[in-house]
């Protein structure tokens, strides 16, 4: 099963290496990863989906939790938090399709990045599922290139917590 | 006050109150070791071999429950600290490591010795800091030292740039460090002690499985409190040996591979395994899956990380030991004083009765002298004194020493246990010994493991660092041997190392030291006392059965209940 953790980290050297490390070392696997700044100075967030099973998952948790850098580690549960993934599509668009893809992707709020006279990059914002849509329909009509950031969370205004639904502690 | 770098390395060292550090300089690290030339109340061990150093600083921390350091500079110094790192990390041994780095400027230009040791130490460290600003270092070092010793101890390393070193600094040792991502686990749930409690009161079968962690929480009195109020017997693994006095009633032997039969049907026919700082070892709990089936489990660690780890624990209890130990002591006193009573006497019974049942055996035959033989030998010399520390290296005899040799005190046996790093025993020895000079201290020696370091006799010989070398010699690795024998039809691939091996006795006295040879009984118990007696770096090397073998043995990937005891060999059957 697939799990969203959301990793506040200190900003130091290295910090991104110990936790990928940590992950090989014990043979987990990351699905992605997106590293970025929080509205703390000197503080990250990386917000990280892994397939593992609940055991593995609670092993993965107090690993991480050992590793110096690691501020807090929380579970972002499926429904109780905003997960929003970019992606970047350049479709092929000679003119004579161009009108098609462009009214697809004005019903799928989809944005236009740029176009040039043989293909249209379109700039897609949504969760997972959203872009894999989008992306198998413009399939057919020929992906020159693609590039997706990793998805990145953090949980619904309206949940309990301000950061994430479960945090994870140990007793 | 105003100094460099390396000054500022020494003043933070002495502010934690280290007296003796091991290491060896290079070009990196030239400016520190030109600050020792300059003054400190600092001892320097100078090791033959950055690996010797390393290994001296886990032998200090061991026989002294102080942070061990490690110095070396850039390259190749640093890389060969990286197996006793590993070592550290394995066994929990708190361990901060200082190396010299190129100057910054030539840092990822693959300059002369650079290499990226705190990249390739990632996950062998619990922590470690390439410091790029001189400001920084006295915090480093302070954080250094304060992540190495608490919560659960290991290694951590300190890479300075030659630069960094050289830098001025107004220094002011840091009272607190600020390390907000570094929680250790400090406090204990009491409804978790009270629930443990419980299942220990009313477990029929109990068992103590108790682990080194222990010995690193300096919880023994709080073990030893326990176990007699409640009557619960104790076994002791590899790294927890001299935890629970050996020669005390309530002390059922080893677990795991090379374990006593006994031992093995504690742990594995009880009905409540308590896991004391213990981490379900594959050499422990042979197959998995087929361990203490009967068994809940009751697991007291200072690292969440180990609970539920390789087996579920029914009453998980997090935090120091020593706190949730005495904690347990003080609900059974209570539980006393109400007038409940143990009800494990039949069981400690059943155990007594085993262990009469299936002592540790080995064959009588032949003319040459017996490996077992000499460690029991050295037990008949030693036991009663106070004074003993015992190291040993990997293989054969450190199963033997694990068997035969009685520890009643913590941090009296030494030995590299998760990595089983071969050659450990000899500079363990010459670190064990600067940190408790009265100490007697023995390092029961293996000729393959002997080989690897036996350099740091110069060390030993030296440095006024005087220790006992006993060599298990039998011209074999012999652990490998044994297995090449019983698992590998008997096909000897590469173990032969009797042919051009140097006379050791020889090689002593070409070091300084003491050279003894034994190679009949009849010069064993003469020898042995010699070496003890004679305050001097000595080797006593003993010339043993080579083709004997080490039992009882769990076959890799067996259940540990189908243990092979002496005279089965035949029966042993192929994972």
């Amino acid at each position: 099963m697939i799990h969203t953790l959301s990793v506040l980290v200190e900003d130091r050297p290295g910090a991104l290496m110990r936790i990928s490390s940590m992950f090989a070392r014990r043979g987990y696997n990351i699905e992605s990863l997106a590293v970025g700044p929080t509205e703390r100075p000197h503080v990250s967030r990386i917000v990280m989906r892994v397939d593992c099973s609940q055991h593995s998952l609670e092993q993965i948790e107090k690993q991480m939790h050992k590793l110096v850098n690691v501020l807090r580690v929380s579970e972002l549960q499926h429904g109780q938090a905003v997960e929003r993934e970019l992606a970047l599509i350049t479709v092929a668009a000679p003119p004579a399709k161009r009108a098609e893809l462009l009214s697809l992707a004005e019903v799928l709020g989809v944005r236009v990045a740029d176009v040039g006279p043989s293909a249209i990059v379109f700039e897609v914002v949504g969760g997972s599922e959203q872009i894999d849509t989008f992306e198998e329909l413009v399939r057919p009509h020929g992906i020159k290139e693609l590039a997706r950031t990793g998805r990145i969370g953090l949980a619904r205004a309206s949940a309990t917590r301000s950061d994430g639904n479960r945090q994870l502690v140990h007793t | 006050m105003p100094m460099n770098g390396a000054d500022a390395l020494l003043r933070s060292l002495e502010a934690e109150g280290v007296d003796t550090v091991f290491g060896i300089p290079g070009g990196a690290i030239l400016p520190t070791y030109d600050a020792l030339a300059r003054g400190t109340t600092i001892r320097h061990v100078l090791a033959r071999h950055e690996q010797g150093a390393g290994h001296m600083a886990e032998g200090y921390a061991r026989a002294s429950g102080n942070v061990g350091v490690a110095f070396a500079t850039s390259g190749p110094g640093a890389t060969n600290l990286v197996t006793p790192i590993a070592d550290a990390w394995m066994d929990s041994t708190p361990l901060v490591c200082i190396t010299g780095q190129v100057r910054s400027s030539l840092i990822g230009t693959d300059a002369f010795q650079e290499c990226d040791i705190t990249g390739i130490t990632i996950p062998i460290v619990k922590h470690s800091w390439l410091v790029q600003d001189v400001e920084e270092l006295p915090h480093a070092i302070k954080a250094a030292f304060h992540i190495a010793q608490t919560g659960r101890c290991g290694p951590v390393l300190v890479d300075i740039p030659r630069d960094v070193q050289e830098a001025a600094l107004d220094f002011e040792y840091p009272d607190e460090i600020d390390l907000p991502g570094w929680r250790p686990a400090a406090g204990v749930n009491v409804k978790q002690v009270r629930a443990a409690a419980q299942a220990i009161a009313q477990a029929q079968r109990p068992v103590l499985y108790v682990g080194g962690g222990t010995i690193n929480a300096d919880a023994c009195v709080e073990l030893r409190r326990l176990a007699e109020l409640w009557q619960l017997p104790v076994v002791t693994t590899l790294m927890a040996k001299g935890a629970f006095p050996e020669t005390h009633a309530l002390h059922f032997g080893w677990p795991g591979m090379h374990g006593a039969k006994w031992s093995n049907w504690a742990m594995n026919k009880c009905d409540l395994l308590v896991a004391v700082g213990a981490r379900f070892d594959d050499r422990v709990t042979g197959k998995l899956a087929a361990f203490a089936r009967g068994a809940s489990v009751i697991h007291l660690d200072v690292d969440a990380a180990e609970i539920g780890k390789l087996r579920h624990a029914e009453v998980p209890v997090v935090g120091p030991l020593k706190d949730i130990l005495a904690q347990l002591g003080d609900v059974f006193e209570e539980l006393r004083d109400q007038g409940v009573r143990t009800q494990t006497e039949p069981w400690l019974a059943q155990l007594s009765s085993w262990r009469d049942e299936f002592p540790l055996r080995y064959g009588q035959q032949g003319d040459l002298l017996k490996p077992q033989r000499v460690l029991e030998a050295l037990q008949a010399q030693t036991s009663g004194r106070d004074d003993i520390v015992w190291t040993t290296g990997v293989g054969q005899h450190q199963m033997w020493a694990m068997q035969y040799l009685l520890c009643d005190r913590p941090r009296s046996f030494i030995t590299s246990g998760g990595l089983g790093t071969m050659g450990y025993g000899l500079p363990a020895a010459v670190g064990a010994k600067a940190a408790r000079p009265d100490a007697t201290v023995v390092c029961v020696d293996g000729d393959g493991c002997f080989q690897m370091t036996s350099q740091e006799l110069a060390t030993s010989v030296t440095e006024d660092l005087p220790i006992v070398v006993v060599i298990v010699n039998n011209g074999y690795l012999g652990m490998v041997r044994q297995w090449q024998d019983m698992f590998f039809e008997e096909r000897f691939s590469q173990v032969r190392l009797d042919a051009g091996s140097p006379d050791y006795a020889k090689l002593a006295e070409a070091y300084g030291a003491v050279g003894l040879r034994v190679e009949d009984e009849d010069e064993l118990d003469s020898a042995l006392a010699e070496a003890l007696a004679c305050g001097r770096t000595a080797v006593v090397d003993c010339r043993v059965e080579p083709t004997e073998h080490c039992f009882p043995m769990i076959p890799a990937g067996a259940a540990a209940l189908d243990l092979v005891e002496y005279g089965q060999q035949q029966a042993v059957p192929v994972f």
